[in-house]
């Protein structure tokens, strides 16, 4: 359904004339990610969720072409939000080959160009790609993508020293998050009077945020693929 | 002599029943003295109240010359007591029950007095084997070990011979008369077998229904001044018109199988057996009835 | 005092019953600890169904020494009272029935010294069956499990806390359970001091945390402003409140605990209940007449 409607509006959108210099800017940004064939990355994970309380995490992320990912917890437990791996800026560009790719124009505020990817294949989990790139310095600042499972995601980046290569210093994902509720005779819980205060904002859809504060990247260097099993 | 325990208008109540109603008697000290009624009598409580197991509703208990409800620590340090069965801790050794026992008497406890204990109550051999593989009688003698490891002036035993044989009974009896013959103890002994208590007590007191009958010294109550005296003649019927004659009528008791009970005074058996005899009535037998348990059972009869 | 104190331990730690609980917890705890070892990924998806459908959680990293002890805790705390039981509800009338409490109480030692002695020797068996506890439960868990960041899951959150932050909770968690669970001592020795055979005792002190516990569990509006924050089982519970973190937006503050003033209240109503349970006891005991 959100497909048809998508489709019909950029159908008959003029916005559509700008399509092939999306595509190419999509490209240049494509290139540039090229440059890295895999890396190692150490950082800091925190993760802001209504209903977790977790420590600052120690990570190190390891990518591999074209679309490898993984997030390792080198201190404790690691919790990654579900379908993320598939959510990340790699993976998007990656998949940029097999999507439609239409401009959107440019974000008032930042001068961002707003492009959007749509899947060619009406199965796959994405629906829908937004991408605000920087057309300067060709980077992505900020993407949003809707799923089907797992509804949307948001990914901002923050770039420095690795800018060269695409890759972000920082980067905020922000995902949905369902309630969460285990049955007592489970848990055994005990009762110190703490009240929740969720009870107002039930019945809005809450938003969990993971923020990935990166120290430093290996690039190239070379990553096994055992890693990602 | 003085009194050891002194016993005032001793009450006890549970609900509506009087276990012990009014009891007063001294015991003195030295002695041994005999405590005796039937099941249910109130001696257990009374002996329970002794031991401040249980608290009187009313009267007073003095032992050692000081009230047992202020002065109860220090009176109980120099009792010593053995109650009803002499239940132990069955898990443990003789010696560790009798170490217990001793350490909770505040003495201070060594290998050689818990030893010599023993021996004397002829455990020694079995100092170190668990009390639930002893005997009745086995037990019972470590009960009285117990009762006596502190060295206590005075010595509560209820029932000590209760399930033991002959020869039991025989040793227990020794070492009460030891205990207060050679090392001058003041011992107070229930007791059913009244026998026994004709052979250890000196003094006695018996109750009935929570009640005293009668306190004394064992031989003034064994012979009294007024004692049955059991005639068995030839010719029980004549006998019988003859004493109804008689001022003897006023004595009878009873008249059944051939044999008449009459109640005199003992100076006075010579002239009823000369009476009789006047009268032509052959006496096989004039015999004062005078054991420990007629007395008591008459006493309690009623 | 001291020499009593030394009497009542000697007469527990001589009776094979008093082992019979330790036999029971470490025969628990392994079977637990091997269930864990070989289905416990089952048992940490069950606990983290909640999350399954936002996150991918690790089971493997859940997974650990810390975890498994909660485990054994939370399934552990709830039985324990019941040995506790066992030596406390028997301490008067274990004697009472023996045979051996005349003979006790006509030595010259007070019933209330007598009691008091007593009572502590049960605490310190219920204290020595907690440390029982804590060496099979954490240590041996920390061996057989290694460690890892402990993950706790609430009825409406999650708590995961830094392997590093973890010990001294259960330190307090530990110390927080044996006030628990000498109230319970004190409820059983309670009902001892009543009684004259030693079944009674136990076997009512077991139906009053059943009953209680199924009380707490209950998620009945009526009984949770009612009933509940009076009875002693809700607040046996509070050692948990050293597993419930603080946080600053999302992140376990280190060394923070959720809600210390609920636990500390908790712990002075327990060591209440166990006072007017001594108490009353005492008094009981004192007018008593022992005709055992």
């Amino acid at each position: 359904m959100v497909r048809i409607l998508l489709n019909a509006f950029i159908f008959f959108l003029p916005a559509i004339t700008h399509g092939q210099a999306a595509e190419e800017l999509v490209l240049k940004v494509k290139e540039k990610f090229d440059k890295v064939n895999d890396y190692e990355a150490k950082g800091k994970m925190k993760m802001n969720v209504t209903f977790i309380k977790a420590p600052v995490a120690t990570v190190k992320v390891y990518y591999k072409k074209p679309d490898k990912l993984k997030i390792n917890n080198e201190s404790g437990i690691s919790l990654v939000p579900k379908g993320s791996i598939n959510i990340s800026i790699a993976n998007i560009i990656a998949n940029a080959a097999e999507c439609d790719i239409i401009d959107a124009g440019k974000e008032e505020k930042t001068q961002w160009r707003v492009v959007k990817l749509l899947p060619r294949n009406e199965a796959a989990d994405i629906v829908l790609s937004t991408l605000y790139i920087d057309e300067q310095l060709l980077l992505i600042r900020k993407t949003r993508t809707t799923t089907k499972e797992n509804g949307t995601y948001e990914l901002e980046m923050t770039y420095g020293k690795y800018a060269e290569y695409g890759l972000a210093d920082k980067v905020i994902f922000s995902f949905n998050t369902k309630d969460y509720k285990l049955p007592k005779g489970v848990t055994f819980d005990y009762d110190d009077g703490t009240k929740k205060e969720e009870s107002k904002d039930k019945l809005k859809n809450k938003k969990g945020k993971v923020e990935i504060s990166y120290s430093s990247y290996a690039i190239n260097k070379g990553v096994p693929d055992s890693i990602f099993k | 002599m003085s009194s050891i325990i002194q016993v005032k208008h001793l009450s006890k109540e549970f609900g509506d029943i009087k276990a012990v109603n009014d009891l007063s008697f001294e015991v003195p000290a030295g002695q041994v003295y005999g405590f005796l009624g039937q099941n249910g009598a109130g001696k257990s409580t009374t002996i329970r109240m002794l031991l401040t197991l249980i608290t009187p509703t009313a009267g007073s208990i003095e032992i050692f010359g000081m009230d047992l409800h202020h002065h109860r620590k220090e009176i109980l340090r120099q009792t010593g007591a053995m109650i009803e069965k002499p239940d132990l801790y069955k898990y443990l050794t003789a010696l560790e029950n009798l170490r217990i026992f001793a350490l909770m008497s505040g003495i201070k406890v060594t290998e050689k007095i818990l030893m010599d204990q023993l021996a004397m109550v002829g455990l020694a051999e079995r100092a170190k084997s668990k009390v639930k593989t002893f005997s009745q009688g086995m037990k019972q003698r470590l009960g009285i070990a117990v009762a006596l490891v502190h060295d206590p002036k005075l010595i509560i035993l209820d029932e000590p011979t209760n399930g033991l044989d002959p020869q039991g009974i025989a040793d227990i009896r020794k070492l009460i008369l030891h205990l207060s013959g050679d090392l001058g103890k003041t011992l107070v002994v229930s007791s059913h077998l009244l026998g026994e208590m004709e052979l250890i007590a000196d003094n006695m007191l018996i109750i009935d229904r929570g009640r005293k009958v009668v306190e004394g010294k064992k031989e003034a109550l064994l012979n009294p001044e007024k004692v049955q005296v059991e005639i068995i003649t030839d010719d029980k019927e004549r006998a019988l018109a003859v004493l109804k004659e008689t001022a003897w009528r006023k004595n009878m008791v009873s008249s059944a199988n051939g044999t008449v009970l009459l109640e005199i005074s003992k100076a006075d058996i010579p002239e009823l057996n000369r009476e009789l005899t006047e009268k032509g009535i052959n006496i096989f037998s004039l015999r004062p009835k005078h054991t420990l348990e007629d007395f008591f059972l008459s006493l309690t009869k009623n | 005092m001291l020499q009593l104190l030394n009497i009542e331990l000697y007469k527990i730690f001589k009776r094979p019953r008093t082992f019979i609980a330790f036999g029971v917890i470490a025969a628990i705890i392994f079977l637990i600890q091997i269930a864990l070892k070989f289905g416990g990924e089952e048992y940490v998806g069950m606990m983290m169904s909640g999350l399954n459908s936002t996150f991918d959680a690790p089971a493997d990293q859940v997974m650990n020494g810390y975890f498994v002890c909660f485990i054994i805790l939370n399934l552990l705390l709830i039985h324990v009272p019941i040995l506790v039981a066992l030596v406390a509800g028997d301490m008067i009338s274990g004697e009472a029935n023996m045979g051996t409490l005349r003979l006790l109480v006509s030595k010259p030692v007070s019933r209330t010294q007598l009691l008091l002695v007593k009572f502590t020797a049960a605490c310190i068996y219920t204290f020595l069956l907690l440390i029982w506890v804590a060496v099979l439960s954490l240590f041996l868990s920390m061996l057989l499990f290694g460690t890892n960041q402990l993950f706790v899951a609430r009825g409406e959150e999650v708590n995961i806390i830094s392997a590093s932050d973890i010990l001294w909770r259960y330190v307090a968690a530990f110390a927080f359970a044996t006030v628990g669970l000498i109230t319970v001592a004190a409820l059983s020795f309670m009902l001892s001091a009543f009684a004259d055979n030693s079944i009674g005792p136990i076997v009512a002190t077991v139906c009053v945390i059943i009953v209680f516990t199924i009380l707490t569990q209950m998620q009945i509006p009526f009984y949770d402003n009612t009933i509940k924050p009076y009875l002693f089982t809700t607040h046996m519970l509070g050692w948990k409140g050293f597993f419930y973190v603080k946080g600053e937006e999302g992140v376990t503050i280190e060394r923070s605990i959720g809600n210390l003033p609920a636990i500390i209240r908790s712990g002075l109503i327990l060591t209440g209940y166990a006072a007017l349970f001594l108490f009353t006891a005492i008094w009981y005991f004192k007018r008593k007449n022992i005709l055992s």
